[in-house]
């Protein structure tokens, strides 16, 4: 088993001769920060398998088993058949022939018409083996034992018309179903964004004056997509050189309220005012909808205002509204703002 | 949409600043009674103040002469807020999703609200987040980081371990592979948060990858590669290119002077300056030394950039050039004609920023922009432009040459190579329109 004295000597051992080498990289004493990892610690974590199949753990699993599982413990977001786009892109469209398993490229990819799925793309079946047993179920990531991860492997590989229906993945069987990948040969490394010594495939113009281009407007969103983000008005500084664009609808306008003075719930909650009021319909007091009916416009800010400290009786009925003296100043503007703000947008974001 | 014209600016005045006009005239043509002196009383802690103060004439403006509650009022406390934040003016600058475009939040976005941000830093609590099975709150007396694979030892640091250990700290942008992705066929959303959100900027402190590699004695003949691995429900693995991991990478605990946000890796993440954010892998807890990439799901399945030709281009990592202007820009309005600052954001993945320039006529003149420092290598740079709108429809846009010589390059360009369904790293140069009505639109040319 492990043994901690030897192994503490041979990491000395070996920093020691390293450090001839590299002395200036590693300060003196840094050799006995941190510590050798145990074996058990090792496999509870070294869990990823390469292309090669470095890593990956014996076992097994066929098509009904992995059916079985996969009806309980994945369909409900990828669909009974690994086809639905509900939640994630699917897995598998039915869009790979036999001349793409015979080639090890996907001829639809070249379809801008054609969605692409997983089994489309992923050219490495350990990428699958793996991200299954490291990250699913969505909601209940490593739980699936390696068996589990064989069987379901087997069962999506079927539902792509990749292997048979009678197949046992395995431990020693895998390469060949990775000879079969539809896509296999379809990733290419020979581009400069993977090297910090690699040439890029497009580079701009340095043109400076009376350049050569097409000032043609080709693409722009169309009136009825403005709002599909919200509102932009409400999301620009309130103090900016540029407005943001009013693109909520109409009827919307009509209730909103600038960001500063939304419905300070809370603040009527601390401040002990929903002891009497409520938002909608009288209470002991009036509601806080018949107030804003009434009130609405910062002409009636300061009017509010005084009522709110003062108390007061006799406008919405006989009983008396006590004084609110202790209000803290923030928190009367915000209340009163939020009162007199419900048909005071107009021209909010001019 | 547009109000009256207002000579103060565009925003309307407060109306908590006022007093109730009736209660002027009142006051004005019958004097101060005891009942009009308590109105005033209640209301305003300064009434008297306000009794004496010169009556409102049109030009003035009611914010100087009806001095502010704020500079008649006792202010908060300290430690009201003991860790800090934003004004409640601030409340609407915040990260913002783009509705309909992922189906469930735990593998979402939020983008960094670009318009509204100054400067070279992005604010931690604006970073844009990007997660792919939700992010965790880890316990960093319980987090530990493992090293294996090609190396003499395999390794086990604690938190503690690692913040013993010698640090660096740098300034480096992080830009998701897919910023500006709906952007490829054309134009797909509205503002620039939207369409360059995944991008931020932070000072990042940890410790180097290089001396963590010495310290396990790695294998200097055989590593090739490192596999970075998350410890989330996802335990997101990404290949890293053993010359960025032993150039400038680090393993990060400190972003902007504090501790990691959660949303963005607490207590540790990986940082590799230049490369696209999904190799930053989040909740580090492995570092693999190898001989061969990991084909992992996101660089095998996701992040692999589909080519016209039907391939795919995989281990795509590197952030070329690319630059945006960030005001005036898409969803906002120029007020009136006149000056204005045209100000944005250039980066490198291959380098420091060397020059910015701007054209205001969609491409055909080109001038440089002003450069603010520091100029840092894989950082944000903010750059600035003079520019006076005469009112009438002008094309917006910007470039960037890097010290490597690459000029960002425009979209027809980079189409013709890539076509339009790549979906990773898009970094075109982007067109504002403004209109003679001063507003402003994402639009493509050509």
């Amino acid at each position: 088993m492990f043994n901690w004295a030897s192994t503490l000597t041979a990491v000395a051992m070996v920093l020691s001769i390293a450090a001839g080498a590299v002395a200036s990289e590693l300060p003196a004493g840094i050799e006995t920060i941190g510590r050798p990892a145990t074996d058990n610690e090792l496999s509870a974590w070294d869990i990823d398998v390469r292309p090669d199949f470095l890593g990956l753990p014996p076992g097994s699993g066929d098509v009904w088993q992995g059916e079985e599982i996969w009806l309980e413990k994945c369909a409900a977001c990828h669909g009974d058949f690994g086809d639905s786009n509900e939640v994630f892109a699917p897995i598998v469209l039915g869009n790979i022939t036999d001349e793409d398993i015979e080639t090890g490229r996907v001829a639809a990819l070249q379809d801008p018409a054609v969605a692409r799925t997983t089994l489309m793309k992923v050219a490495t079946l350990s990428t699958l083996w793996d991200y299954i047993y490291r990250a699913m179920p969505w909601n209940a990531p490593k739980s699936l034992t390696p068996d589990e991860v064989y069987a379901l492997l087997a069962y999506i590989l079927n539902l792509g018309y990749i292997v048979d229906e009678d197949l046992v993945l395995s431990d020693a069987n895998i390469d060949e179903v990775q000879a079969r990948m539809p896509n296999r040969n379809g990733m290419r490394q020979d581009h400069g964004l993977w090297s910090l010594r690699g040439e890029p495939d497009v580079n701009g113009d340095t043109c400076e004056t009376d350049c050569e281009v097409d000032l043609t407007v080709s693409s722009s969103l169309p009136d009825y997509a403005m709002n599909a983000h919200g509102n932009l008005a409400e999301q620009v500084r309130s103090v900016s050189p540029y407005a943001g664009l009013w693109t909520a609808p109409e009827e919307a306008a009509q209730v909103a309220a600038p960001p500063v003075a939304a419905a300070p719930e809370t603040l009527l909650g601390q401040s002990g005012c929903t002891g009497c009021h409520q938002m909608a319909g009288q209470l002991v007091g009036p509601g806080f909808d018949a107030i804003r009916a009434r009130y609405a416009g910062a002409e009636n800010a300061a009017y509010l205002e005084q009522k709110i400290v003062n108390g007061g009786a006799g406008v919405w009925g006989g009983i008396p509204m006590p004084p609110m003296p202790g209000l803290d100043s923030d928190t009367l503007q915000s209340i009163v703002t939020w009162l007199t703000a419900a048909t005071d947008h107009s021209g909010e974001e001019s | 949409m547009a109000g009256e014209q207002q000579e103060q600016g565009q925003l309307r005045l407060a109306p908590e600043s006022f007093l109730a006009p009736d209660l002027v005239n009142d006051i004005q043509r019958n004097g101060v009674d005891d009942a009009r002196r308590k109105l005033l009383r209640g209301a305003f802690a300064a009434a008297s103040a306000a009794l004496i103060a010169p009556t409102l004439r049109a030009s003035d403006d009611p914010d100087i002469v009806n001095v502010p509650e704020w500079s008649r009022s006792l202010g908060k406390p300290v430690a009201a807020n003991p860790y800090g934040l934003p004004s409640p003016y601030e409340s609407n600058i915040v990260r913002r999703q783009s509705p309909g475009l992922t189906q469930t939040d735990q593998a979402s976005v939020a983008f960094t609200p670009l318009q509204n941000l100054f400067g070279m830093i992005t604010p931690s609590g604006l970073h844009f987040e990007r997660h792919h099975q939700g992010w965790v709150d880890i316990d960093p007396r319980r987090h530990r980081l493992m090293i294996n694979g090609l190396v003499e030892t395999p390794l086990v640091f604690t938190m503690e371990d690692l913040l013993r250990l010698p640090s660096v700290s740098r300034i480096h942008f992080l830009e998701c592979g897919a910023n500006t992705a709906l952007e490829w066929g054309n134009v797909a959303v509205p503002t620039v948060q939207y369409s360059h959100g995944m991008l931020s900027a932070s000072e990042f402190t940890g410790v180097p990858v290089s001396l963590l590699l010495e310290r396990a004695g790695y294998d200097r003949k055989r590593a090739r590669y490192l596999l970075a691995e998350g410890a989330d429900g996802s335990s997101m693995t990404r290949t890293i290119n053993l010359e960025n991991a032993l150039d400038d990478a680090m393993v990060a605990y400190g972003q902007n002077g504090e501790m990691l946000r959660p949303e963005n890796g607490y207590p540790l993440r990986l940082v590799v300056p230049g490369v696209q954010g999904v190799s930053w892998v989040k909740w580090l807890r492995r570092l693999e030394v190898g001989d061969q990439p990991w084909a992992a799901k996101d660089e095998a399945s996701h992040y692999v950039d589909l080519m016209p030709d039907g391939s795919h281009r995989q281990y795509t990592s590197i952030q070329e050039a690319k630059s945006v202007i960030t005001a005036p820009s898409g969803g906002q309005k120029l007020l009136k004609q006149g000056y204005y600052c045209i100000t944005g954001l250039a980066w490198s993945g291959r380098g420091s920023v060397s020059r910015v320039e701007v054209s205001v006529d969609g491409g055909r003149n080109w001038q440089v922009a002003r450069l603010e420092g520091p100029v840092l290598p894989k950082a944000l740079t903010r750059f600035n432009f003079d520019w006076t709108w005469n009112g009438e429809e002008a094309m917006l846009q910007s470039r960037v040459t890097d010290t490597s010589g690459y000029t960002q390059p425009a979209r027809a360009q980079l189409v013709a190579v890539r076509g339009t369904r790549s979906i990773y790293h898009n970094n075109a140069i982007q067109t504002w329109r403004v209109g003679a009505d001063g507003e402003v639109h994402n639009v493509q040319l050509g």
